[in-house]
């Protein structure tokens, strides 16, 4: 288990105050004038060798992304831009750093703000999380109040952070969505390229940065690189939120380091699976968008980007959705494929008409009513959806499905046996015997 | 660093600019590409997903249309990234994103005016499957009203956004949205609120399927039983390149056709929609006026009373032509008259203060229609080239928005759809400092006077004033002609071409209908004013019963622009020849073949008896005339040695009353275009538009 | 999602923001470049929509759309995408309810059916206007499933029985306190959790470490801080071994 004096988020459950006096007691705003003053390229040296994977889902190394920007300011001013619209359905840890550590964020925010020459930072926030925003846009007001940010601030950098917020859609938690969003359109993603770091906001250079990647940042300048490359496997380095839901005793938020297994994750913090570990079916590790993994595969399996992959599946979010024995799979494949049908901007073709396709066929699966052969027409569609998209919503749509069937086709194909079954075995039998 | 790049498509290597498009790169290699948001003109969506093509080692197919080449990556060996646009990858997500597109499309082709010219339909033959593996519902959109002129079935929707982009980037009013999303995404109007566009009716073309079709042709024809003729569009006086569609003896639509030097493949609302005014309000043949009322006679009796009335003598004649004459009609007129000695002809609108000196230079649009996006600064002097020549309007916003093109205003201060300087509504903004501090430096700049400027007392003025500042400013340099005018009528400069202006001594068009003169003849002369006309005899020769037609008393029946072959020559000076789509309507004949007779009669034969010969007569010997010696010619800045001298400034200069409108009515600006119930239903809506913006 | 339609009779003719509003407009305002504005649309429909009772009326959009100078057809194209602007009347209190895997799996279903049995149908607003509910998608709180956004709050760990009693509170005009419904602090573990215990976590003792660790290499003479070491505590876990095939069951 991760000991207490290794946790970034000290104040996770919000048992102690967020506002800056409890904050710096616990750590925050300590030493940030130094990390400013070594600039750009000792800040993104330090977070490559930290091996930082971004937190938002696809795990790309958050200094090596930071370096994507361009090394002097032109014309066009920079932006860092975080991204806040935790959307991905099991996901709950940003909100959480949100409303009871914010000063981290803001911290991280101006740090990586100086590592990529930007004096400006918009933190996209869904639209959903009010009481987050207020507690967010308090601790804004409170760093700007003590000069920590702001111009001519006491860390020396000029540096201005603005809350906005989303208004439900999921699709604004991807990147170039996002931007739209943030410039007051509709949340369809981009075509890329050019990508963000040439033309993101505005048409500036941008970094989008997920909420947890940024909020670990100070804390791994103070302790060192080593320090967070310590945890975890090699290429899976640092602590990690944990967001586990689902059918265990106690469901919660947990801080621990990366490759701890499922097993003692679910053990120590969540008081077991419940019924017991026989008793478990399936988990999706990584929030909706990734595969299912069966229980035996997982049990025992470190969590970090590698294993999971390994798994045909993935980290994603480190949100750990819990199925036991008991769970109709099929049904909650299918309420993901509704979810996925629900928040398809509309853009590309196979998404918008994939989606809705693969809803409607789950929903007769989940009833038994289809045929053995619209299992693999099932599967072809979600390949025809599958890389074929302007964004990644796609391939999210599809995963789940893909998942599903891999591992538990037979349990698809039961159910429709059972539903071709003859009806008078259920009904009839009974009246003609009488 | 070379600007090329080098890749490989289907196996053949080629060099391609870095800026091309992947889908630039396949074409060139002779690839072709399906489908269906793409278009040139528009910004790219890459929505579709149907021009997918397979780049070796990618993980996934990359759409064509939205990667630049230049953006590729050479392979590890250095060799040139290999681009495969056929083979079984390929085809799966072609296949696929096909399937995707069909599967909420309904099957309605036989009854879809698309049919039979549907992208989808044809791309569907070559990518569909044969069967649908769909078993459940189809999805059906609520139709959108969207005006009287587009038609929407929006359950064929394929949500492309091309209609989105044009009404945003080319027409410039925001007025089409893709609301909602996901599968219930829905193409509408703000609530259904009718498009305003003058270039609505393009969204019709560009659209792929048959979601959006044109409401007054629908179901009137399908397009294999259709002629088809490549012709000039008279609306205005740019000569947009049109296509006539004709069953029978009827046009049925006008469809654009792409000339990048005028139109690109643009039309506007009236050119596009005015085809039913080619069937009604026609004069199907001759008439005289007997006890007060237009009988219908024979020709032979409508030419004998026309010869009549040309007996009063050849001071007591005037001629004067309308802004739809054809250069035929005009050259065979004015040799008719002057042979019977008769001064007072003119084809410009009353007060008109240009064209009479012979300097072609002077009146036309020297620096082209496309020189908006060469120029990086233009002066608009009295003009709304919005409704003046709306195409040209979406060019200049074009260069505006792709480009670094300023745009300055002297005139009425009106929505162009793109932002201006605004220098004043009243001439003497010529003079002034902004005017000249604006042009000054800036690349090739532009100064363009509309028509209705140099119509009012102090239009030479106006002109010479112009000129002057285009001298000033460098728009008069070597290589470039950066002064002229815009007209609104499409005979206008090949009348002037033609000389149909007064010869020496003879009465300008405001004294011909003052009343002084016993006969007067109308060419199609609708627009001017013809009530001072008194007692004089109206002769009218047109071919739609108009306020010329009313006033007349003998009328000659004349072909309208759709029945002749026929030359005009546009704003820029560009000689353009239209094609015969139909036959003439009843009786009515070629407005050149009427004075060919008229002059048998009176013994004096023009020197021609058909059209050719009579283009053979206007193109002289060779070197002789250089207007009319070949089709599409356009001085442009072959001018500039012309408008190095400016014409003498007369005193006074430019006033100060503010520049009037050229233009009240976009829709309503001639006597085809009044006879259409289409253009009066446009005309009626934008009226109420208007009234209600005034009345807030 | 299903078709989003404004309700234009419910909408009236006009709408007027609250005086009070006008502060929060400029605020939000004031966050964007002069030159992009619009970036502001968002943030003043959810405005509008605060002002108008809960939903989006079309003279409110309208509003918004001429104080940005934006296209109406573009700010209808915002108001309708996103799914947080309610295009027609809900109640005083609307209850959306997160009905995707994480709360269905903890019982989602049965408070649609609690909704349903108590409200009605789904956006169908109660005769004395007081309530309403719709199922919505994640609201992003699934370790505190099943839960349910009421206005402005999120209400967690629900079940049948304590959502009935909340929509009866709110039926009756009493107060109802938001978050976890059952025995525990926001996303700790129910019942308490061992971690974050340690008192030095919160006194301030992390604020001892004067200089940061990994200083660029030639700042100067070599001082212990400045050496590259890492933070004097090491890190729990450095020996985690490589996981070898085996160790993964397939």
């Amino acid at each position: 288990m991760l000991q207490d004096k290794d946790r970034i988020f000290t104040n996770l459950y919000g048992m102690y105050s967020p506002e800056l006096d409890a904050a710096r007691k616990r750590g925050a705003w300590h030493l940030t004038k130094e990390m400013l003053d070594l600039g750009p390229d000792w800040l993104c040296d330090q977070i490559k060798a930290s091996g930082l994977r971004g937190r938002g889902g696809a795990g790309f190394p958050t200094g090596l992304k930071w370096t994507f920007m361009p090394k002097e300011v032109r014309d066009r001013p920079h932006y860092l831009v975080v991204n806040a619209d935790e959307s991905e359905p099991g996901t709950c840890k940003d909100r959480e750093i949100m409303r009871h550590d914010p000063h981290l964020l803001i911290e991280g925010c101006m740090v990586a703000s100086r590592a990529m020459r930007a004096h400006k930072c918009y933190v996209y926030i869904r639209g959903e999380y009010i009481a987050e925003r207020h507690a967010l846009e308090k601790a804004v007001k409170e760093a700007y109040e003590a000069r920590l940010i702001g111009q001519n601030n006491l860390n020396g950098w000029d540096f201005d952070l603005y809350v906005h917020h989303g208004a439900g859609a999921y699709i604004c938690g991807e990147e170039t969505a996002l931007l739209e969003s943030l410039e007051g359109k509709k949340g369809q993603p981009r075509l890329k390229p050019p990508f963000p770091a040439n033309a993101g906001l505005y048409g500036c250079p941008t970094t989008v940065n997920n909420v947890e990647s940024i909020a670990v940042v100070p804390t791994i300048l103070r302790r060192g690189a080593q320090w967070f490359a310590g945890f975890g496997r090699p290429n899976n380095s640092g602590t990690k939120l944990f967001c586990i839901s689902g059918h265990v005793n106690k469901p919660c938020n947990v801080e621990e380091e990366m490759s701890v297994t499922f097993r003692e994750l679910i053990e120590t913090h969540c008081g077991g699976i419940r019924g017991g570990w026989d008793n478990l079916k399936a988990v999706i590790p990584g929030g909706s968008s990734v595969p299912m993994v069966p229980a035996e595969q997982i049990m025992d399996a470190y969590m970090d980007f590698d294993t999971l992959r390994d798994l045909k599946s993935g980290l994603g979010t480190a949100a750990v959705i819990v199925m036991d024995k008991q769970t109709d799979l099929i049904k909650a494949i299918a309420r993901l494929a509704y979810f996925y049908k629900h928040e398809s901007c509309g853009q590309c073709t196979p998404c918008r008409e994939g989606t809705g396709w693969m809803w409607r066929v789950m929903e007769r699966m989940v009833r038994g009513e289809a045929t053995h052969d619209e299992i693999d027409t099932l599967l072809d569609v979600t390949k025809q959806v599958e890389g074929h998209t302007i964004c990644a919503l796609g391939d999210a749509a599809a995963w789940p499905i893909q998942g599903l069937i891999r591992h538990f086709r037979h349990e698809i194909e039961e159910r429709i046996n059972r539903y071709r079954a003859p009806r008078a075995f259920v009904q009839g039998a009974t009246v003609a015997a009488e | 660093m070379t600007d090329k790049f080098k890749v490989n498509i289907d196996g053949q290597e080629l060099e391609v600019p870095k800026a091309y498009t992947l889908m630039q790169a396949c074409e060139e290699a002779g690839a072709e590409i399906p489908r269906f948001c793409y278009h040139e003109r528009l910004s790219v969506a890459g929505n579709c997903r149907m021009c997918l093509v397979e780049w070796e080692g990618a993980p996934k197919p990359i759409a064509s249309c939205a990667q630049i080449v230049g953006d590729l990556r050479p392979n590890r060996d250095g060799s040139p990234p290999v681009i495969r646009t056929k083979g079984a990858y390929v085809e799966k997500a072609r296949n696929g994103v096909m399937e995707f597109l069909l599967i909420n499309h309904p099957l309605d082709c036989p009854i879809c005016d698309q049919g039979g010219e549907c992208d989808l339909q044809d791309q569907a033959v070559a990518y569909g499957r044969a069967t649908s593996r769909y078993d459940e519902n189809k999805r059906a959109v609520e139709d959108k009203y969207m005006g009287p002129l587009v038609k929407t079935i929006m359950t064929r929707c394929i949500q492309c956004t091309r209609c989105v982009r044009f009404v945003a980037e080319v027409a410039g009013v925001e007025e089409i949205g893709m609301i909602s999303r996901g599968e219930t995404a829905e193409i509408t109007t703000y609530l259904e609120k009718s498009l305003t566009s003058e270039l609505s009716g393009n969204v019709i073309d560009l659209c792929p399927v048959g979601a959006l079709t044109s409401k007054p042709y629908a179901f009137n024809a399908r397009p294999w039983e259709l002629r088809e003729t490549s012709s000039v569009d008279v609306m205005d006086a740019m000569g947009a390149a049109i296509r006539l569609d004709a069953k029978g003896d009827a046009v049925m639509r006008i469809l654009p056709e792409t000339n990048e030097e005028i139109n690109e493949e643009w039309l506007s609302d009236k050119s596009r929609f005015v085809w039913d005014g080619l069937a009604r309000q026609r004069l199907d043949r001759p008439y005289v006026r007997k006890d007060g009322k237009l009988l219908p006679v024979t020709w032979p009796e409508a030419l004998e009373a026309t010869k009549e009335a040309l007996s009063a003598g050849p001071d007591q004649i005037g001629v004067v032509a309308g802004d739809l004459i054809e250069v035929e009609q005009a050259k065979a007129a004015l040799d008719f008259f002057r042979g019977l000695g008769v001064k007072n002809t003119d084809c410009r609108p009353a007060g008109a203060q240009y064209g009479a000196d012979g300097v072609r230079e002077r009146y036309i649009l020297n620096p082209t229609l496309m020189g908006v996006e060469e120029t990086g600064a233009l002066l608009l002097v009295g003009t709304n080239p919005r409704v003046e020549a709306a195409v040209w309007n979406a060019r200049i916003r074009k260069a505006w928005l792709w480009g670094d093109l300023k745009v300055a205003v002297i005139g009425e201060a009106v929505d162009l759809t793109y932002p201006y300087e605004h220098f004043g509504t009243s001439p003497d903004a010529l003079n002034s400092e902004a005017a000249a501090a604006f042009l000054k430096g800036a690349r090739k700049p532009m100064i363009v006077v509309g028509e209705a400027a140099a119509c009012r007392p102090d239009g030479a003025a106006i002109l010479a004033a112009a000129q002057k500042l285009a001298q000033y400013s460098g728009a008069i340099a070597e290589g470039w002609a950066g002064f002229g005018m815009l007209h609104t009528a499409a005979g206008r400069v090949g009348a002037l071409d033609a000389g149909f202006v007064p010869a020496d001594g003879g009465k300008a068009t405001g004294d011909i209908l003052g009343g002084s003169l016993k006969t007067v003849v109308l060419l199609g002369a609708d627009e001017v004013d013809l009530s001072a006309l008194g007692a004089a005899k109206v002769v009218y020769v047109g071919s739609h019963g108009d306020a010329g037609a009313s006033r007349a008393d003998i009328v000659l029946p004349s072909a309208a622009y759709s029945e002749m072959s026929a030359t005009y020559v546009n704003t820029e000076g560009r000689v353009q020849m239209s094609t015969r789509a139909v036959q003439p309507k009843g009786e009515a004949r070629e407005g050149w073949a009427i004075f060919r007779a008229l002059s048998a009669l009176f013994g004096t034969p023009l020197p021609y008896d058909t059209a050719d010969e009579l283009r053979g007569v206007l193109r002289g010997r060779a070197g002789e005339n250089t207007v009319f010696s070949g089709r599409g010619y356009a001085p442009g800045a072959k001018g500039v040695s012309a408008l190095m001298s400016g014409p003498a400034a007369p005193a006074g200069g430019p006033g100060r009353e503010p520049f009037k409108r050229a233009v009240s009515d976009f829709y309503l600006t001639n006597p085809i275009a009044r006879a259409s119930r289409t253009m009066a239903e446009c005309s009626a809506l934008a009226t109420s538009l208007d009234t209600a913006v005034a009345a807030e | 999602m299903a078709l989003r339609r404004f309700d234009i009779e419910a909408g009236g003719h006009s709408f007027a923001f609250k005086p009070e509003t006008e502060e929060k407009i400029a605020f939000w305002r004031g966050k964007y470049p002069a030159d992009k504005q619009r970036s502001a649309v968002i943030p003043l429909l959810w405005l509008a929509q605060k002002d108008n009772g809960g939903w989006l009326s079309e003279p409110a959009m309208r509003v918004v759309a001429d104080m940005l100078e934006m296209p109406y057809i573009r700010v209808y194209e915002v108001a309708t995408f996103y799914t947080m602007f309610r295009l027609q009347p809900v109640g005083k209190f609307h209850i959306q309810l997160c009905g995707t895997t994480p709360c269905q799996l903890r019982g989602a279903e049965s408070l649609k059916e609690v909704c349903t049995r108590e409200i009605g149908k789904a956006m169908y607003v109660t005769d004395d206007q007081r309530l309403s509910w719709e199922e919505v998608e994640c609201l992003g709180a699934c370790t505190n499933a099943p839960m349910a956004q009421i206005n402005d709050d999120y209400f967690e760990d629900l079940t049948a029985e304590s959502l009935g009693q909340i929509i009866s509170r709110l039926r009756n005009g009493a107060d109802v306190t938001p978050g976890p419904q059952v025995d525990r602090v926001n996303s700790a573990p129910e019942g308490g959790t061992s971690v974050l215990s340690d008192p030095k976590l919160f006194d301030g003792s992390r604020n001892s470490l004067s200089a940061l660790p990994n200083l660029p290499k030639p700042p100067g003479p070599a001082t212990p801080e400045a050496t590259g070491q890492p933070a004097a505590d090491a890190p729990t876990n450095t020996k985690r071994e490589e996981p070898s095939s085996k160790d993964i069951k397939s």
